[in-house]
C-alpha cells in the first residue's frame, strides 16, 4: 500500500474553526482565516491568486513552490497557512514585470534558463537568494551547481541555469 | 532586406511571462464554483474487487458526486487503442473506472467530486472497497515465462504483440560471416517525471451545450476528437486548449487516461466546473512510463569488422495496458541498426503484459533501447576482433554519398519507409574524438590512477527519426490593427520554445520582428486540424507548414502593396513590418495591406477609410471582393512529410570511476549532434542538454522499483532519483548541420536527441574504465554503485583489497 498525505480535517470549516491569518506578502498586508490544515502553497495560489508559485511535488524535494519568508528560502508546500501568522514573504511576483524583469530574471531570459516555466519561480527565489544574502557568493560551476541542488528542473539540464546565476550576478553588480 | 532570424538564437517570446509568474498553467485557471476531484486507486497488482461501498463517501459533507463504474453511464467500455496494429495479438486498453478486475497499482477505481480538493481526498478514503488480490508475475521476464500469473485471463502467455520484420536476408549473412558477436542487454524503467503533473479542468454550458475542457495535454485536437465521439457530440462544440504545460516528455500524449474522460463526464453531468489536478504519487502510479526491454542481438561481420547482418530478439515489457499499440517496440526495432549500413537485418520483438503502470512513450521512444544495444554491440564487436572502437564504426558508417539509405521491408513507427535521408556520420565521431581529446586519452587515464580513480571512454551514437506524419497545418494571418502576425497550429507546446521557432519562420518571408508574430498553439478554438506533439516533430511538420503559408501571404502582401504603391511586384522588399520600393522610402505598412485588401462598409479607424466603397482605392470594375479572392491576408496550408527524416549525433564522455565508492563522475562530455538546419541554435542546445539531462537518469539514477507482489518502490521524488544541477555535468555541444532534402526548410527534429545515447556513452565509459580491474561488461542500464561493486568482485574483493 502506498503512503498517501494524512489530511484528516476538512477545508470546508465552519467559521469558528478557521484561525485568523495575518501575513505580508510581496509588500502588501493580507487579513484572512484559514483552515488549519491549509497549506501554504494553496493559500498564496488559491487564496490570494498569486498562482505564480508552483506545486511540483507536495514533499518538499522539487523547490517548485520554493518562496521567501522572512528572507529565507523555505518550501511553501511544507509549510501551514497559519505558521506564516506575521510573517513576511516574497514569491515571484516580486521580482520584476513583464515591462520590467528583475536582474535574475532577466538573466534566466538571456541565457535561456527556462523552458517549460514550470520549476523556474522556484529557481528565481533561490538564486535570488544565493545572489542577495550573499556577499561573495561561489560562482565556479561548483557552487552554483550546489547553490541550485535543492531544486529539480526537467526541461532544461541545468546549464543554462549556471549560466544565468553568472549572468545574474553580473546585472545585479553593473553599476 | 529584412534581416533573416533563422538560425539566429533569437530570445523566447513567452519567457517574460513564464518568468514573472504570469504562466496559466491548469491549475491557475480561476473559475467559478469549480469542484475538485480526486481518485480511489488500486493498491493491489491484481486483485478482483468484490464490493465497492461508497455511502460514508457520499455523506460526506462537501461531496459533490461519487462515481464508481456503476454510475458512468456508457463511458464505462474500454479506452480507445489508439493505434491499431495487426500484430496485436491480445489488445487491451483499460476503463476509466475498474470493472471486476484491478490490473496495476494505482489504477482509478472511483472518483469523488467535491467543493474542493482537501474534502475531496477526505471523502476517497471513506470508500471502502474489498479485494481479493490474485498472484502476480512482474519482472518482464517472469510474465514472458512459461507458466507466468497472466494479467488478462484471456492473453496466453502475457503475450500482446508478436512482430517480426526482415530487411535483407540476415541467414544467409550469418552463414557466411567470419564472426559473430552476441549479447543481451536491460535497460530499465524510467518515467517522464514532467514537474507540472497532469491537469484536467472542463466547464459544460448548457444553453451553447458546449463543452469546454482544458488539458495538460500533448495532444489536444486528438482528446477534441475523442471526447466528441465518446460524448457523441459535434466536434465544433468541444474545444480542448492545452495552455502552458509544465513538461511533457511524451507522457501527456495518450489519450485517453481514465481521468480526461472522467472530469469532463462529471462537469456535464454536475453541471459544473470540474477541475482534477495531479499530485506527485499519482504521476508515479497513473501516469504512463517507459524504457524495459531486453535485447539479445547478434552481429554477424567479416574479419575486418564490416557488419553484414543483425539480428535482435527482445522482449518489450507494456504495462497492464497497451493503448499506444506497438509504437515503442516498433521505433526500437527499426532503429536497431543504428548508422551502420548492415544491409541483412532480422528483428522480432515480443511486447508483453505486467501488472503495472501501462507503458506508452516517454522521450527516446525506443530508442535508447536499441542505441544501447547496438552501441554495446559494436563495442564488444570491436573487442573481439582486436579493433578500435572508432574504427568498427567507421568501417560501417552509411556514407554520404549512399543517402538516402533505405532499409527496404523495414517500416517506422508512421507505417512508412526506413529511409535516412542525409548524414555525415564519419565527419561526426572525428568531432566528438577531437573535442574529448582522444589523443590525450593514455595520458588522461595515467592521471586518474595517479589519483587512485579509473578513467575511461565513453562513446555512443545515435541515429533518430524525427518530424512523422501524418501532417500539422499552418495558419498565418495579418492584423490589419496593429499589423502583428498571427501564427496558429494544431499541435501543443510543452516549454520547447516553439512560439519562437514558429514566430522566426513566419517572421522571415513577411519582414517583421519574432515579437511581433503571435503563435497561438493548442486551442482547438484556434486552429483544429492536426495531430498532437511528440517524436520530435513540431519544427519539421508545424514549422514547414507554418513556413509555407507564410510564404503565400509573402506573395499576397507583395502584390497588394504592388497595386498600392503603383510599382513592379519584383521591386517590393518586406521589411520592419512594411512593403516598400527597393532603393525608395517609398511604403506601405502591413497593417495598412492588410486592411486595404478587405473591402470594407464601415470606416472603423483612420486606416479602414481607403478600404471603403467610396475610397477612391476601391475603384473597380467588378465585385469588391474579386471572384476566388478571399479579404485581407489569411492562408492556411499544411505539410505532410514524405517519411521521416533522420537526425543522428555522436557522445563521448571521460568517465571516471572510484573503484572504492564505486562512484562515477563525468569528467566531460561531448555532444556533437546534427539535426539539419537550425532554426534557432539556443534552443537546440537547451533541448539537446535537456533530452541528456533524462539520458543521464537513465544511465545512472532512474529506474522505477516495483517490489514482487507488483508495489511501486520509488513513487515520489525522495526515492525516485533524478539529475540535479549537481549530479548533470557540463556538456560541450558540436552542431553540424547537414541539410534533411525531404522539406522546404531542411530541418530534422531534436526534441529526444539528447536522451538516446547518453546511456551507451555512460556505460560504455564505465566498462572501459574498468578494464583493467577486470570487471567485465556492463550490459545493463542504468548502472547502480551496487551493481560496480560486484563487478569489482563483491564482498569477498572488498574484504580481500
Amino acid at each position: 500500500m502506498l503512503n498517501q498525505p494524512d489530511r484528516t480535517a476538512t477545508q470546508g470549516l465552519a467559521d469558528e474553526d478557521r484561525i485568523p491569518v495575518s501575513v505580508t506578502v510581496n509588500g502588501e498586508a493580507y487579513e484572512r482565516s484559514v483552515s488549519p490544515r491549509l497549506l501554504l502553497s494553496d493559500f498564496l495560489r488559491h487564496e490570494l491568486r498569486l498562482t505564480g508559485t508552483h506545486v511540483g511535488c507536495e514533499h518538499g524535494v522539487c523547490g517548485c513552490c520554493t518562496i521567501r519568508l522572512n528572507g529565507e528560502t523555505a518550501r511553501s508546500c511544507l509549510t501551514l497557512a497559519v505558521q506564516v501568522d506575521g510573517c513576511e514573504i516574497h514569491t515571484v511576483e516580486s521580482l520584476g514585470s513583464k515591462s520590467a524583469l528583475g536582474p535574475v530574471q532577466q538573466a534566466f531570459k538571456e541565457c535561456h534558463g527556462l523552458q517549460c516555466g514550470y520549476c523556474t519561480p522556484g529557481f528565481l527565489m533561490v538564486v535570488t537568494d544565493y545572489l542577495e544574502n550573499n556577499a561573495d557568493p561561489d560562482l565556479t560551476d561548483a557552487g552554483i551547481r550546489t547553490a541550485l541542488s535543492g531544486n529539480l528542473c526537467r526541461c532544461t539540464g541545468y546549464q543554462n541555469i549556471v549560466a544565468a546565476v553568472r549572468r545574474a550576478h553580473k546585472i545585479m553588480h553593473a553599476g | 532586406m529584412a534581416t533573416r532570424t533563422f538560425g539566429e538564437p533569437v530570445q523566447r517570446n513567452i519567457d517574460d511571462r513564464l518568468l514573472t509568474g504570469q504562466g496559466h498553467y491548469i491549475d491557475d485557471i480561476d473559475l467559478p464554483s469549480v469542484a475538485h476531484a480526486a481518485f480511489l486507486r488500486s493498491p493491489f497488482a491484481r486483485a478482483k474487487i468484490t464490493s465497492i461501498d461508497v455511502s460514508a463517501a457520499r455523506a460526506h459533507p462537501g461531496v459533490l458526486g461519487v462515481f464508481t463504474c456503476d454510475n458512468i453511464g456508457h463511458i464505462d467500455q474500454d479506452l480507445p487503442l489508439l493505434i491499431p496494429h495487426p500484430c496485436l495479438v491480445g489488445p487491451r486498453t483499460q476503463r476509466p473506472l475498474a470493472r471486476g478486475d484491478v490490473y496495476y497499482v494505482g489504477q482509478t477505481v472511483a472518483m469523488v467530486v467535491a467543493v474542493d480538493r482537501y474534502t475531496a481526498e477526505d471523502a476517497v478514503r471513506l470508500i471502502e472497497v474489498d479485494y481479493d488480490p490474485l498472484p502476480v508475475s512482474v519482472e518482464l521476464e517472469d510474465a514472458a515465462a512459461d507458466g507466468a500469473n497472466l494479467v488478462h485471463e484471456d492473453v496466453a502467455g502475457n503475450v500482446a504483440a508478436h512482430f517480426v520484420q526482415n530487411s535483407g536476408d540476415a541467414a544467409a549473412a550469418f552463414a557466411r560471416a567470419d564472426h559473430v558477436t552476441k549479447i543481451t542487454v536491460r535497460v530499465e524503467r524510467s518515467t517522464a517525471a514532467p514537474m507540472e503533473g497532469r491537469a484536467v479542468c472542463a466547464r459544460w454550458d448548457r444553453i451553447t451545450e458546449q463543452l469546454m475542457v482544458w488539458d495538460s495535454t500533448q495532444a489536444p485536437i486528438s482528446v477534441r476528437g475523442g471526447l466528441a465521439s465518446l460524448f457523441d457530440i459535434d466536434e465544433d462544440r468541444v474545444r480542448v486548449v492545452a495552455p502552458d504545460v509544465g513538461g511533457g516528455f511524451g507522457q501527456k500524449v495518450l489519450f485517453f487516461y481514465p481521468e480526461e474522460v472522467l472530469v469532463p463526464m462529471a462537469a456535464i453531468q454536475l453541471d459544473r466546473p470540474v477541475k482534477w489536478i495531479e499530485d506527485r504519487t499519482e504521476n508515479f502510479i497513473g501516469s504512463t512510463q517507459e524504457r524495459t526491454q531486453v535485447h539479445t542481438i547478434e552481429l554477424a561481420a567479416t574479419k575486418d569488422g564490416e557488419v553484414l547482418g543483425l539480428r535482435d530478439f527482445f522482449l518489450h515489457d507494456t504495462g497492464s495496458f497497451i493503448p499506444y499499440g506497438i509504437a515503442i517496440a516498433q521505433v526500437a526495432s527499426t532503429s536497431i541498426a543504428g548508422p551502420y549500413r548492415i544491409p541483412n537485418i532480422e528483428v522480432e520483438f515480443k511486447a508483453i503484459y505486467t501488472p503495472t503502470v501501462p507503458v506508452t512513450p516517454y522521450r527516446g521512444c525506443g530508442r535508447p533501447q536499441a542505441c544501447f544495444a547496438i552501441e554495446r554491440a559494436m563495442d564488444k564487436l570491436a573487442e573481439e576482433l582486436g579493433l578500435d572502437r572508432f574504427e568498427v564504426r567507421r568501417r560501417n558508417f552509411i556514407a554520404p554519398d549512399q543517402f538516402p539509405w533505405k532499409r527496404e521491408g523495414l517500416l517506422f513507427a508512421d507505417g512508412l519507409a526506413v529511409c535516412y535521408d542525409s548524414g555525415e556520420y564519419d565527419t561526426a565521431l572525428s568531432k566528438a574524438a577531437e573535442a574529448i581529446g582522444l589523443d590525450r586519452l593514455d595520458e588522461m587515464k595515467a592521471d586518474a590512477r595517479a589519483r587512485g580513480k579509473y578513467l575511461g571512454l565513453g562513446l555512443g551514437f545515435y541515429v533518430e527519426g524525427t518530424g512523422l506524419g501524418p501532417y500539422e497545418g499552418g495558419h498565418v494571418r495579418i492584423h490589419p490593427i496593429t499589423g502583428k502576425i498571427y501564427v496558429n497550429t494544431g499541435l501543443s507546446t510543452q516549454g520547447q520554445g516553439h512560439d519562437t521557432v514558429f514566430a522566426q519562420i513566419a517572421a522571415d518571408q513577411l519582414g517583421v520582428d519574432p515579437s511581433d508574430v503571435i503563435v497561438v498553439e493548442g486551442d482547438t478554438g484556434a486552429f483544429d486540424w492536426g495531430v498532437a506533439t511528440f517524436a520530435s516533430r513540431a519544427a519539421v511538420v508545424s514549422g514547414n507548414a507554418i513556413h509555407k503559408a507564410a510564404s503565400k501571404a509573402r506573395e499576397m502582401v507583395i502584390e497588394a502593396a504592388a497595386n498600392m504603391l503603383e510599382a513592379a511586384p519584383g521591386d517590393i522588399e518586406l521589411a520592419e513590418g512594411k512593403a516598400r520600393i527597393s532603393g525608395s522610402d517609398r511604403a506601405v505598412t502591413l497593417a495598412e495591406v492588410a486592411t486595404a485588401t478587405n473591402p470594407l462598409r464601415y470606416a472603423f479607424n483612420k486606416a479602414a477609410q481607403s478600404a471603403t466603397q467610396f475610397a477612391p482605392a476601391s475603384k473597380h470594375d467588378g465585385p469588391p471582393l474579386a471572384d476566388g479572392k478571399a479579404p485581407g491576408i489569411e492562408v492556411t496550408d499544411y505539410y505532410s512529410p514524405p517519411y521521416s527524416t533522420w537526425a543522428y549525433g555522436c557522445h563521448a564522455a571521460l568517465v571516471e570511476v572510484d573503484p572504492a565508492l564505486c562512484t562515477v563522475d563525468i569528467r566531460q562530455y561531448v555532444c556533437v549532434h546534427d539535426c539539419g538546419n537550425m532554426i534557432n541554435p539556443m534552443i537546440v542546445e537547451g533541448q539537446v542538454i535537456g533530452g541528456m539531462a533524462q539520458g543521464l537518469g537513465g544511465a545512472l539514477y532512474e529506474k522505477v522499483q516495483y517490489d514482487q507482489d507488483g508495489n511501486p518502490r520509488n513513487a515520489g521524488f525522495m526515492d525516485f532519483l533524478m539529475p540535479y544541477a549537481t549530479e548533470m555535468p557540463k556538456v560541450d555541444i558540436v552542431h553540424m548541420e547537414t541539410p534533411s532534402p525531404l522539406n522546404p526548410l531542411g530541418i530534422k527534429g531534436v526534441g529526444e536527441a539528447g536522451t538516446i545515447a547518453v546511456p551507451a556513452t555512460i556505460i560504455s565509459g564505465i566498462e572501459d574504465a574498468l578494464k583493467p580491474l577486470g570487471a567485465g561488461h556492463f550490459h545493463e542500464a542504468p548502472v547502480f554503485p551496487h551493481m560496480i561493486f560486484e563487478k569489482l568482485g563483491g564482498a569477498d574483493q572488498a574484504k580481500a583489497s
